[in-house]
């Protein structure tokens, strides 16, 4: 028991656990969305593009969230233009727009970087850089995030169902997808430090797609997301102390754990609720 | 009767070639109008100017104030894997006034009051996929219903589904009207559905007859809307359609 409480001395490891639980929380909420509307390459794209905005601000010494935040919002306002004009694959430009971001913010880091180590915690997520500045953000990222899905509840969810007719309903659909990009790029901008740039996108697929797998309501699919994903956030940064291994892969390693426990139970009927294969 | 939408020599293209050319019609108060065409006549986009979800390039679309109008899209077209309940699909076209995510006790009993009125009372804690093929079709038809609306558009309502749906779905659409919504619907099935309708429109990218089923159900009109020769048979003052098709040999 001891060796279990035995982290809690560190404060690191306290704001570590409070940001890695938030961010499971809030990443399990919005992935419910981005995985319903099959936007989850965007979430995967939209991470290594912040990523290049990260590099950037560190080179020129600008604020960190300031420079990474403009270069995300960017990046999710040009990709949400694009997937709403189909101008060419949403994929493709998406793959192009991101990876370009990702690849020059790596060429900057290899240029002008100083230590090898940044890279490493900016890549797979580290709570050794946690402050109660981190703590403060995600918690703020996380109650607008809430507030969002709570005060546009019925748009949010007729727009992610049925766009078309959400849209001759009078849902202003172009600007619901507009808030929930954006909502998307500064959780992701929060939690990067903990999670960690390549494996955002796993804590935001992860716990909706469980949930998902447990119930066939929208509602409790939220709860249960949320849920979820907070769980998934604590016992893999517990984790990540004990056993030494970066944050980002033991959030998402327990994630993968609890996805096999609950298709052990549900069998293919889980999957087949999630849509696979129908 | 007053129209509800007036469309006055309406021109729709997605960027290339028009896929609607100068069509005018009205929908009036109480109107229940069928619109018949082949597969790429316009009829899902005259639908589309009708709701003013489509632009005309040329022409005007012309509504009454404050007219609301509400739309069930072809059943195929709905993602069935969507965890959502009958009641959350119905409760999501609830949109003015209240913004918290669960109904108030009024807009309860307003859902579970139109599932009864479509027959589906009971049913709203199901999943979607749950549910037959004409129940998943009143689904849709509440979502709509729950709006409020005086003039409701389908699309395709009978697709894919058996016969004694389409009846229940038709008797369904006529006691709505009866009550006076007023309701415009797209179908393929000109004997099964389209026969039974007050009023018509043929439509190949522009309106080739409309009227009532005897005057437009014509061996002429139907060649012009559909390119191929048909047979127009009466039978009990009700035009039945035949097409001409020859028969295929069998192989031997």
């Amino acid at each position: 028991m001891s060796t279990l409480l035995e982290p809690f001395e560190y404060a690191f490891f306290r704001n570590g656990l409070v940001v890695a639980t938030l961010a499971g929380a809030l990443c399990g909420l919005i992935g419910v969305y981005v995985t319903l509307r099959g936007m989850s390459y965007i979430g995967h794209g939209l991470s290594h593009a912040i990523f290049g905005g990260a590099a950037a601000s560190a080179v020129i010494s600008f604020n960190f969230y300031l420079g990474a935040g403009l270069w995300g919002l960017a990046s999710s306002l040009m990709i949400g233009r694009i997937t709403r004009r189909r101008l060419i694959g949403a994929d493709a430009a998406i793959g192009v727009v991101t990876t370009a971001s990702f690849a020059l913010g790596l060429a900057l880091l290899n240029r002008f970087g100083q230590v090898r180590q940044s890279l490493d915690a900016a890549l797979f997520g580290s709570i050794l850089g946690v402050t109660s500045t981190d703590v403060w953000l995600v918690l703020g990222v996380t109650v607008l995030a809430a507030a969002v899905v709570f005060l546009g509840y019925r748009s949010l969810l007729f727009t992610t169902f049925d766009p078309e007719v959400a849209d001759v309903s009078g849902v202003r659909t172009a600007r619901v997808d507009a808030v929930l990009l954006a909502v998307l790029a500064v959780a992701i901008l929060a939690t990067m430090k903990v999670l960690g740039v390549v494996l955002i996108a796993a804590t935001l697929v992860i716990p909706a797609t469980v949930a998902r797998m447990l119930t066939n309501s929208f509602g409790r699919l939220l709860w249960l997301a949320v849920g979820l994903g907070a769980a998934c956030g604590f016992v893999g940064m517990m984790a990540s102390y004990h056993l030494d291994i970066s944050s980002g892969a033991a959030i998402v390693l327990v994630g993968a754990v609890l996805f096999g426990a609950v298709f052990a139970v549900t069998g293919p009927r889980g999957l087949r609720q999630v849509g696979a294969g129908s | 009767m007053t129209a509800l939408v007036r469309m006055n020599g309406v021109t729709c293209a997605y960027g290339g070639a028009p896929v609607l050319v100068d069509t005018s019609m009205e929908l009036g108060d109480g109107a229940f109008t069928g619109i018949v065409g082949p597969s790429g006549s316009g009829k899902t986009t005259l639908l589309r100017c009708l709701l003013g979800s489509v632009r005309p390039v040329a022409g005007t679309v012309e509504r009454a104030p404050g007219l609301r109008v509400a739309y069930v899209p072809q059943v195929e077209t709905v993602n069935w894997n969507f965890p959502v309940t009958v009641a959350e699909v119905v409760l999501m076209a609830r949109l003015g006034g209240r913004r918290l995510p669960w109904p108030s006790a009024a807009e309860r009993r307003e859902v579970g009051a139109v599932l009864d009125r479509l027959g589906i009372g009971g049913l709203g804690d199901r999943h979607i996929r749950q549910l037959s093929g004409g129940q998943q079709q009143r689904v849709f038809l509440a979502r709509a219903l729950v709006a409020r609306p005086r003039l409701v558009l389908l699309d395709e309502p009978t697709a894919g589904v058996d016969v004694r749906t389409r009846h229940e779905v038709l008797h369904l659409l006529a006691e709505l009207n009866g009550e006076g919504l007023a309701v415009a619907l797209t179908t393929h099935d000109l004997n099964g559905i389209a026969a039974h309708l007050p009023h018509l429109v043929c439509l190949n990218r522009r309106v080739i007859g409309q009227g009532r089923p005897e005057d437009v159900l014509t061996p002429d009109v139907l060649e012009r809307t559909y390119g191929a020769p048909m047979e127009v048979l009466n039978h009990g003052g009700m035009p039945v359609v035949v097409d001409q098709a020859e028969k295929v040999a069998p192989v031997r």
